[in-house]
């Protein structure tokens, strides 16, 4: 292994920049010239615009311009858009209501952008809104998910009946109904995954800026991939043609999803850049990112699983009602389908599965993909109907997962659900799981705790992920936008400095360290002289951004086949200058070397030469070291582990606190392992945030009551126990790195650990979040005097 | 936040002046309740008047008997001094549980008592050891200070010095946080004093309050069994998201028992 290659917990390059305050954030940059924007959001979930008056905040102090939704349409600006095409199993499009900029007559989440204030100064323009007169007609509001495509429902678009989006379905239903008739034990169970408001550390941000001489824009933002804001932007918001704008997403806080959509702020910061020709600025407050990010989450679902004499699986049936909000964000319709009703097989064999999916819309803040994006939802569900099953058949949970797990021998595995599972060891992380978890010693653990007069409880998650979306064709043939590839540039310089530009963007995951490995690795490329450039249009080629845990998976593996052109380059050179012939040259270790002899070539020489090329025969080879690849997957790749969580219940106060938690994950080949245990231990905390304290709350006017960190509640270190954290490995079949990809996984697996977890010690199922009344109130049921049977 | 003028005095008398001289005055101790308030534009102070600068509020001593703990004491200063530790360990453990080491780095005891937040700690400690507010202009027991929601005896242009908190026998309390901010969903004191066993609450209810019935119990026998068969009525106790008035009522008791196991 080369020092610092693949394997090695490098510390992380980037953040000396990162906790020294060096990092360059969109909210650190400040263009010559720079207003700044205030948008005044509809207070109201629900409320036609009957008129909006702008004149006392024209003449406001510092005031240049306040726009609404008439100045976006004047512009010929479009709205919005959702990338993802979901068909109803009707065979009808889904139902996109339009998705303005700016408000157009009718305010549909509290939040929504109703005007625009430019100005001066960022006081300025907010207090001028103050000076906005919008005249509202207040309407009903649909807020809960599991009513809002009930007849005599307030309507959220127009000409869209019973807010219905679509209405989707995966599966062999025929099938599926009839194994569950014939089943000799069926467990039934309902479900509300909570929603969740995504709270990256950075607040969201933009700078437009538009440049009349060239006629175009400058975007600075909070973008996880900047090539397909510029794309949106460009091709359907109508803002440009492509070469007319350059996006910049630089330094980025964190975007856990929440920053991978398009977004209006955007958008309406390059208008008022033209109109008032002069770059304007936004920074979102907290209180805006509460109520205008796109959640996370937010299902309410009926499971059926159907199971033989001897616990196996027959049949899975689902009917899952997804809330979408007000509108549908970027890629919000493909979340509850192709990324949730494709992974509830699970690791299991089930034979039948069928899911049906009704999207709604409500008066909420749009819900679109939040770490996990549907395989949380999907693992919730089945990791808790299995654990329950087991429970109802008086078997050990670990043990009923074995007897209905893939085996090792079975892959590659068709799934009823679409994916085909190319490797996996299910077995390997249960077995080390349960040892590291000491569950034999459990029952002592849990009399220790009865003694105490607590309640202790174990809890199973054997979660499957699907990182890293792909192939192009099978993501288009299911209505994806986009193709989903990624691109890599390797560039040296005269001295041997290596650039890596990529088309994936790093917002906290540590790219600039663990792409610097690849190239270490495969190139004997000392870390510190690699740089790896990210997120701006203008550098690096065309990428699809960050999300679904596939930078390293797909954007890695360009990296990696970009280095073995390099490679196949350098030898053309080396066996030139040794006198050689190129299939005798090897390469190790940053030096080609002529096979079976001492005499070699460092690759520095040979780019050197290559920029030199005063050796080099006419025709040999183009000068210059630079060579780019896309790589489009064969398919997606599927991490896969087992959690266990075992916590103590507090029978006075309902308090749940986590004892201990192990997860075991199959990432495949690590680069980093100090760096995936930190997207372990990140996605841990925000799974757990999940199942015990996180959750929005509506009121039954649309209003957000959990609208800031006083109510709503994020996962803190003193809350968390010390993880306990291993991995096993079955390398990826379909990337020669084997790698799979771990920044969700956290996230995915362990809700329904937690919740088993609780449904163990209490004895019966509490929703998400867990919150100590919750618990408490269920104890209080269980404990009341059984009425006879 | 909308502009207002500044001022830092140097003097309790200068800083009533400022207050009464302006339109609509507002005090500030550490700002951990009014900026917020500000900065949400819920206020319009044509006025703040720091008391930051006041060295007659600030620091904590030993008066006879009794510990009297500036205004402008930080929950910090009060939760890192030995002498709050060794007179009456229970209010020392009290403001180490307020909010977290930011929140404990600027909010203040006279701050805390002047907003009387339903949720806010010291209250219960307050009532419990039988505190008194001093004023620019008089002592008001604690048992006439709280009034209501966000309401107490203080006149709109009065100025809290300092509190002084008699020497308990022992006392202890028990808190369970609300887990997004850390404030009080229910706080109870216990404490053993010369006048008797007095019980005081907070979180639960619009302010502080006693239990008067828990308290006779105890002064029966101090002991957490004691209380095992007492119940609080749900009704008028708070309710929100995060707890409602029964469980609220439920926690009551069983904070109080934990607060007289943690006497001390
Ligand atoms: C995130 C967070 C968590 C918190 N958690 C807790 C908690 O767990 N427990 C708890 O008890 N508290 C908690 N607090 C409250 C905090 O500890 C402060 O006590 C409270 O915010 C008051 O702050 P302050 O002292 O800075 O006063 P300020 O905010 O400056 O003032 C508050 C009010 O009191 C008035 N005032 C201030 N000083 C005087 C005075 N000497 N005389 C008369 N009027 C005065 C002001 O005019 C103002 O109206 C929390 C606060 C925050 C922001």
């Amino acid at each position: 292994m080369a020092e610092n290659g693949i394997g090695a917990s490098v510390r992380r390059k980037e953040d000396y920049r990162f906790i020294t305050g060096g990092g360059q954030y969109v909210d650190d940059i400040n263009r010559p010239g720079q207003a700044y924007a205030y948008f005044l959001r509809s207070p109201h979930a629900h409320a036609a615009i009957r008129g909006i008056d702008a004149s006392q905040a024209l003449a406001a102090p510092g005031v240049l311009a306040v726009l609404t939704g008439d100045d976006v349409k004047a512009a010929g600006w479009g709205g919005l858009i959702c990338g993802w095409m979901v068909k109803s199993k009707d065979g009808s499009d889904m139902k996109a209501g339009p998705h303005p900029i700016l408000c157009q007559g009718k305010a549909r989440y509290v939040g929504d952008p109703v005007a625009m204030v430019v100005a001066e100064t960022y006081l300025q323009a907010k207090d001028a809104a103050e000076l906005v007169e919008v005249d509202y007609d207040v309407l009903p509001a649909c807020v809960a998910t599991d009513k809002a495509d009930q007849p005599g429902q307030p309507q959220v678009h127009d000409g869209i009946a019973n807010n219905a989006v679509y209405n989707w379905e995966l599966g062999d239903k025929a099938a599926v109904d009839a194994a569950i008739a014939a089943a000799a034990h069926v467990t039934k169970l309902d479900f509300v995954n909570n929603r969740l408001v995504p709270n990256a550390m950075e607040p969201r941000a933009a700078i437009g800026d538009y440049d009349r001489a060239s006629n175009g824009f400058t975007l600075h933002t909070t973008s996880q991939n900047p090539h397909v804001a510029r794309l949106v932007i460009s091709a359907f918001v109508g803002v440009a043609p492509e070469h007319k704008l350059r996006v910049i997403a630089p330094d980025v806080g964190g975007g856990f999803g929440s920053k991978i959509f398009i977004y209006n702020e955007e958008c309406a910061c390059l208008l008022a850049s033209r109109m008032v020709r002069r770059p304007v600025k936004w920074t979102a407050e907290r209180s805006e990112s509460f109520v205008s990010d796109a959640h996370g989450r937010d299902h309410v679902t009926h499971a059926e699983l159907a199971m033989d004499r001897d616990g196996r699986f027959t049949a899975l049936r689902v009917h899952t009602k997804a809330n979408m909000g007000a509108y549908l964000s970027t890629f919000a319709s493909c979340v509850p389908t192709y990324l949730y009703a494709t992974l509830l097989a699970g690791q299991y064999k089930t034979p039948a599965i069928y899911c049906e999916v009704d999207a709604v819309y409500t008066n909420t803040t749009p819900v679109d993909a939040y770490r996990g994006a549907g395989r949380p939802e999907a693992t919730f569900l089945l990791e808790t109907i299995v654990e329950t099953a087991a429970k109802e058949l008086g078997v050990d949970p670990a043990e009923l997962r074995r007897r209905n797990f893939i085996e090792p021998s079975a892959f590659p595995y068709q799934t009823p659900v679409a994916l085909v599972y190319d490797i996996g060891n299910y077995g390997a992380h249960l077995d080390k799981a349960l040892e590291l978890a000491d569950y034999a010693g459990f029952a002592g653990r849990r009399a220790k705790s009865e003694a105490r007069g607590k309640l202790r409880g174990v809890g199973f998650s054997c979660y499957i992920e699907a990182c890293g979306i792909a192939p192009s064709a099978v993501v288009g043939s299911l209505g994806a936008g986009v193709g989903l590839w990624e691109s890599a540039k390797i560039r040296f310089t005269h001295t041997g400095v290596c650039q890596v530009l990529t088309g994936t963007h790093t917002h906290g995951q540590g790219h600039e360290t663990t792409f610097a490995q690849l190239i270490a690795d495969k190139l004997g490329v000392p870390i510190d002289n690699v740089e790896v450039v990210h997120g701006d249009t203008d550098k690096t080629p065309v990428g699809m951004g960050t999300y679904g845990s596939r930078s390293l998976a797909v954007g890695g593996q360009a990296i990696v086949n970009a280095a073995e052109k390099i490679i196949a380059k350098g030898k053309k050179i080396a066996a030139h200058l040794l006198e050689a012939a190129e299939a005798d040259i090897e390469f190790q270790n940053g030096s080609f070397t002529v096979k079976g002899t001492d005499r070699s070539k460092s690759l520095g020489e040979v780019v050197f030469e290559a920029y030199v090329p005063h050796h080099i025969p006419q025709g040999l080879v183009e000068p210059g070291m630079e060579e780019t690849a896309f790589y489009d997957p064969a398919n997606f790749t599927y991490p896969s582990g087992t959690y266990i969580c075992e916590v103590e219940v507090d029978q006075d106060t309902g308090v749940v606190e986590i004892d201990r938690f192990v997860a075991v994950d199959d990432f495949g080949k690590v680069i980093n392992p100090m760096i995936v245990e930190g997207q372990v231990h990140g996605g841990l905390a925000q799974g757990i945030g999940q199942a015990l304290i996180e959750g929005c709350v509506y009121d039954e006017a649309g209003q957000l009551l959990s609208a800031s960190y006083m109510d709503y509640c994020m996962p803190r270190a003193d809350g968390l126990p010390d993880f306990q954290i291993a991995t096993t490995e079955t390398p990826c079949t379909h990337n020669t790195l084997g790698v799979k990809g771990c920044g969700e996984a956290g996230a995915i697996g362990s809700p329904p650990a937690v919740m088993n977890a609780i449904t163990d010690a209490i004895g019966v199922r509490v929703s998400m979040p867990a919150t100590p009344e919750k618990v408490w109130r269920a104890l209080q049921n269980r404990q009341m005097p059984q009425a006879a049977e | 936040m909308y502009a207002f003028e500044f001022h830092r005095p140097s003097s309790v008398a200068d800083a009533i002046a400022a207050l009464k001289a302006a339109s609509d005055g507002k005090l500030m101790a550490g700002g951990q309740t009014l900026i917020p308030t500000l900065k949400q534009r819920l206020a319009q102070p044509s006025d703040v008047i720091d008391l930051g600068g006041i060295k007659e509020l600030h620091g904590i001593r030993q008066d006879g008997n009794s510990l009297v703990i500036g205004a402008m004491a930080k929950h910090g200063e009060v939760a890192g001094s030995d002498l709050v530790k060794s007179v009456i360990p229970g209010l020392h453990e009290l403001a180490g549980l307020i909010g977290d080491p930011q929140v404990r780095n600027r909010g203040t005891i006279g701050g805390s008592l002047a907003n009387s937040d339903p949720a806010a700690d010291y209250p219960a400690a307050v009532l419990a050891l039988n505190a008194t507010i001093k004023t620019d202009r008089r002592s008001i027991a604690a048992d006439d200070y709280f009034t209501g929601l966000f309401q107490t005896a203080l006149a709109d242009d009065e100025l809290i010095t300092a509190i002084s908190f008699p020497r308990p026998e022992a006392c202890g309390y028990a808190k369970f946080r609300n887990p997004a901010s850390r404030y009080a969903i229910v706080g109870v004191m216990v404490a053993r004093t010369g006048g008797g066993v007095r019980v005081a609450v907070t979180g639960a209810g619009p302010c502080a309050f006693r239990l008067p019935d828990f308290e006779r119990a105890l002064a029966g026998s101090f002991s957490a069994d004691a209380l095992a068969g007492l119940s609080v009525s749900p009704s008028g106790l708070n309710s929100d998201m995060h707890a409602s008035a029964e469980y609220r009522a439920h926690l009551v008791r069983v904070m109080a028992q934990r607060a007289v196991k943690a006497v001390r």
